[in-house]
């Protein structure tokens, strides 16, 4: 299938090449966090009337995973407020072209972490801690908080969006399942690339800073680190620089071997089977060890949580794909398979995210108008009721997407085992059996 | 610096002064009580000051699960106190003094200690004497052992005993029935010719007489939402927190100088012949006001009015004796 070139359209051009727009969003984007952290910490402890826990966890993941990730990539990336603070830091502006000589150290990334294990880690950080993360308004209020003063205290550091690229928990997943996105930035003529001086687009010029994500365009081949922050699109000198609509899955063609990666896709699956059983199963002794951190039940819930994640389900991966005979080492073959698991995992969450979502939704209406539970009604909708939405469509949507999920994973299991010359059977069944895990814990 | 890049930092720093300043003011000045089952705190604030005869504007919120409030001593619905949410509430005090409010719902273990005080200030018009409550002037001890030596084989029937009433020479006074258990009038009846069993039954009928169906009714009404919680629907003991408060028990034990260690019980057991027989009106009217000193019940002195009290009390009987309906 054919890419389509947006950048062709000059509304879409002049709005991403204009900063303006984007700075807009930004305030906006940037009041609404900071107004999330002092809701979370002086707003009522009630988490379903509390802003940080509705906006943030109802209804900011609503749309991050059934809506941008999915058909955006890393659309958030390209409007995330926690960044900016420390990048104009930075800088030196907010507009203006940077300093000559940077202010701060200005270090490059040390090389042993340039990969996403610190996110990987500080995904599963927070996940261990999500029953109580997501229902806590001053817990979620001073991880926000941390977040915003992480990614400050890494620009003042490091080179460039360290934060970002290295350790933000939700980066890694967002660019894991980003690969599936029908959009992308690309360079529309390597050898305009090749023969361009100076590289503005990675180096900064006057037009605009060089890549915050530490990306060469001219490279790219995988949405994975590309934050879809624009500048490239302003700094090109050759106007090389296209946002394309692509066919879904399209950077799955080509499979990574990374390990860091293939393990994203076993956390991001795993979690989600665990979350589907925990917070929406009907156990309550494990809600209880999921929320009552530190207590001796959590520790052996949290045990179980890596367990799967690490040992469980890449050991069975592996059993399975142990005798396929493939050209390449086991290790990059469990690599390059694991990528069959990006697009059921992102199936996996869309599919537990509509229910929770769904169900808590009608929180969103009051918490806008009574957003700190301290009796405001700015809108006259703080006394909505609580009301699951769509109900009779939840349970036939979530099979969709489960089953759409396998059908997706299958495709790209074979498609990755021709690459690499292997059988894609064993994959294909081990999806066909979480699949059915999964089933039987949403439904 | 471009007009552009100054803009925008205006922008940018006026924006984070609206998203930190905003809330900060209006939670300054949105004051709210905050309830919190008691083991978190209770009531936050549990002192409020207010005027006599001045308006007392009241904003609650819970912090947990759903609390009631209400004040002693006041005739007043309590209004509920729900998680995330404000309830508004005015009230009125005509006489200065100090009133206790309390929580109307069964929030948890420790309801009965959420409670808190408003101080009305003002002059008192005409101060009103105050007499002593009944157990003080008889000189009961309210923890001493009250027992019942005998107990009827079935349960008294006041029906039975209006026939047997007439010519006994008894006090029917109501000084003299709230003073003495129906053992002691059992015992008194000793000199009659009467069996045990109509003996029992004189002393159902003396006790019904002594209160009316709108009195029980609303004996009734207080016991089904301030006692059942713990001492049970049908006074068994055996409310929705009994088993928690005696297995809570040695954890809540509080010591007091002169005063034998205490701890929560499990609840009194009314339906018991051998203790309530034993008890006289007083003696129950004295327990309920000053409560169980550190046991779980809670002292009720300054919520009940006297009426409601004995109201309460002719309801306790109620599990003893078969009355009329």
């Amino acid at each position: 299938m054919a890419k389509i070139e947006l950048t062709r359209i000059p509304f879409i051009k002049n709005a991403l090449k204009s900063r303006y727009p984007q700075l807009a969003v930004f305030i906006v984007m940037l009041v609404g966090y900071i107004f999330a952290i002092l809701a979370g910490l002086i707003g009522t402890p009630v988490g379903s009337h509390n802003f940080s826990i509705v906006f943030v966890w109802i209804a900011w993941w609503a749309i991050l995973i059934l809506v941008a990730v999915p058909f955006f990539g890393r659309g958030w990336c390209a409007v995330c407020p926690i960044p900016l603070p420390g990048e104009w830091l930075q800088r030196g502006a907010v507009l203006s072209p940077p300093d000559k000589k940077p202010k701060w150290l200005n270090l490059r990334w040390p090389k042993f972490l340039r990969n996403i294990w610190l996110q990987n880690i500080s995904f599963l950080l927070l996940a261990l801690f999500s029953s109580v993360l997501l229902t806590t308004p001053n817990i979620t209020g001073i991880v926000l908080a941390a977040m915003l003063f992480a990614a400050i205290g890494l620009s003042t550091i490091f080179e460039r969006r360290a934060f970002c690229r290295y350790l933000c928990p939700v980066g890694g997943f967002i660019g894991l399942y980003s690969q599936t996105a029908p959009i992308e930035l690309r360079i529309k003529d390597k050898q305009v690339c090749v023969k361009c001086e100076g590289k503005p687009c990675y180096n900064g010029s006057a037009n605009g800073y060089g890549c915050p994500w530490d990306v060469f365009p001219g490279g790219l081949s995988k949405n994975t680190h590309c934050g879809l922050c624009m500048e490239c699109i302003r700094t090109c000198p050759h106007d090389n620089i296209a946002i394309n609509l692509r066919p879904f899955s399209a950077d799955l063609a080509k499979p990574s071997t990374r390990m860091d990666e293939a393990f994203k896709a076993f956390i991001m699956l795993g979690s989600a089977m665990i979350y589907a059983g925990v917070l929406l199963g009907p156990w309550g002794i494990l809600k209880d060890a999921a929320y009552n951190v530190g207590t001796n039940a959590w520790f052996i819930y949290a045990f179980i949580f890596l367990a799967i994640i690490f040992v469980i389900l890449p050991g069975f991966f592996t059993l399975g794909i142990l005798k396929t005979k493939g050209t390449l080492p086991l290790k990059q073959r469990f690599a390059s398979l694991a990528t069959a698991l990006i697009p059921l995992g992102l199936m996996f969450w869309v599919a537990f995210s509509l229910s929770f979502v769904l169900t808590n939704a009608s929180y969103i209406i009051a918490a806008l108008s009574d957003p700190l539970g301290l009796g405001w009604n700015l809108f006259g909708t703080a006394n909505a009721v609580w009301q699951p939405m769509l109900t009779s469509v939840l349970a036939p949507a979530q099979t969709l997407a489960l089953v759409g999920g396998l059908i997706w994973s299958a495709r790209t299991a074979q498609k990755a085992a021709n690459e690499i010359k292997a059988s894609s059977t064993p994959v294909i069944v081990f999806c066909f059996i979480t699949t059915l895990v999964m089933l039987w814990l949403l439904l | 610096m471009k007009r552009s890049e100054l803009l925008s930092r205006i922008l940018i720093i006026a924006g984070v002064f609206l998203a930190v300043g905003a809330p900060l003011f209006f939670w300054s000045s949105t004051p709210l009580i905050h309830a919190q089952v008691s083991e978190n705190g209770g009531w936050n604030p549990d002192v409020i000051q207010a005027d006599v005869n001045e308006p007392l504007h009241l904003r609650f919120t819970s912090d947990d699960v759903v609390h009631g409030f209400a004040v002693g001593q006041m005739e007043m619905e309590g209004v509920d106190i729900l998680p995330g949410k404000v309830t508004d509430l005015t009230l009125i005090f005509d006489k200065p003094g100090i009133y206790t409010f309390f929580c109307t719902r069964w929030c948890g273990l420790n309801h009965w200690r959420m409670r808190g005080t408003i101080e009305v200030g003002g002059s008192p018009s005409d101060p009103e004497p105050v007499s002593p409550p009944l157990y003080v002037s008889l000189d009961l001890n309210l923890d001493a052992p009250h027992d019942a030596p005998v107990i009827p084989s079935s349960q008294p029937s006041a029906i039975s005993g209006q026939k047997l009433v007439t010519n006994l020479p008894i006090d029917r006074s109501t000084d003299y029935y709230r003073a003495n258990s129906p053992y002691q009038i059992f015992d008194q009846l000793s000199n009659t010719s009467l069996t045990e069993t109509q003996r029992w039954d004189v002393v159902a009928y003396l006790w019904q007489s002594n209160t009316t169906k709108e009195s029980l009714a609303n004996g009734q009404q207080l016991y089904a939402q301030n006692c059942a919680a713990c001492h049970g629907e049908n006074g068994a003991g055996d409310g929705v927190f009994a088993d928690n408060l005696q297995s809570a028990g040695e954890s809540s034990m509080q010591t007091m100088t002169g005063a034998d260690n205490m701890m929560m019980q499990t609840p009194i057991d009314f339906t018991n012949p051998t203790r309530m027989l034993g008890a006289s009106p007083a003696l129950l009217q004295g327990k309920i006001l000053r409560g169980g000193m550190g046991t779980g019940m809670p002292m009720w002195g300054s919520i009940f009015t006297e009426e409601q009290i004995w109201d309460l009390i002719a309801y306790l009987y109620s599990f003893q004796f078969e009355y009329h309906k």
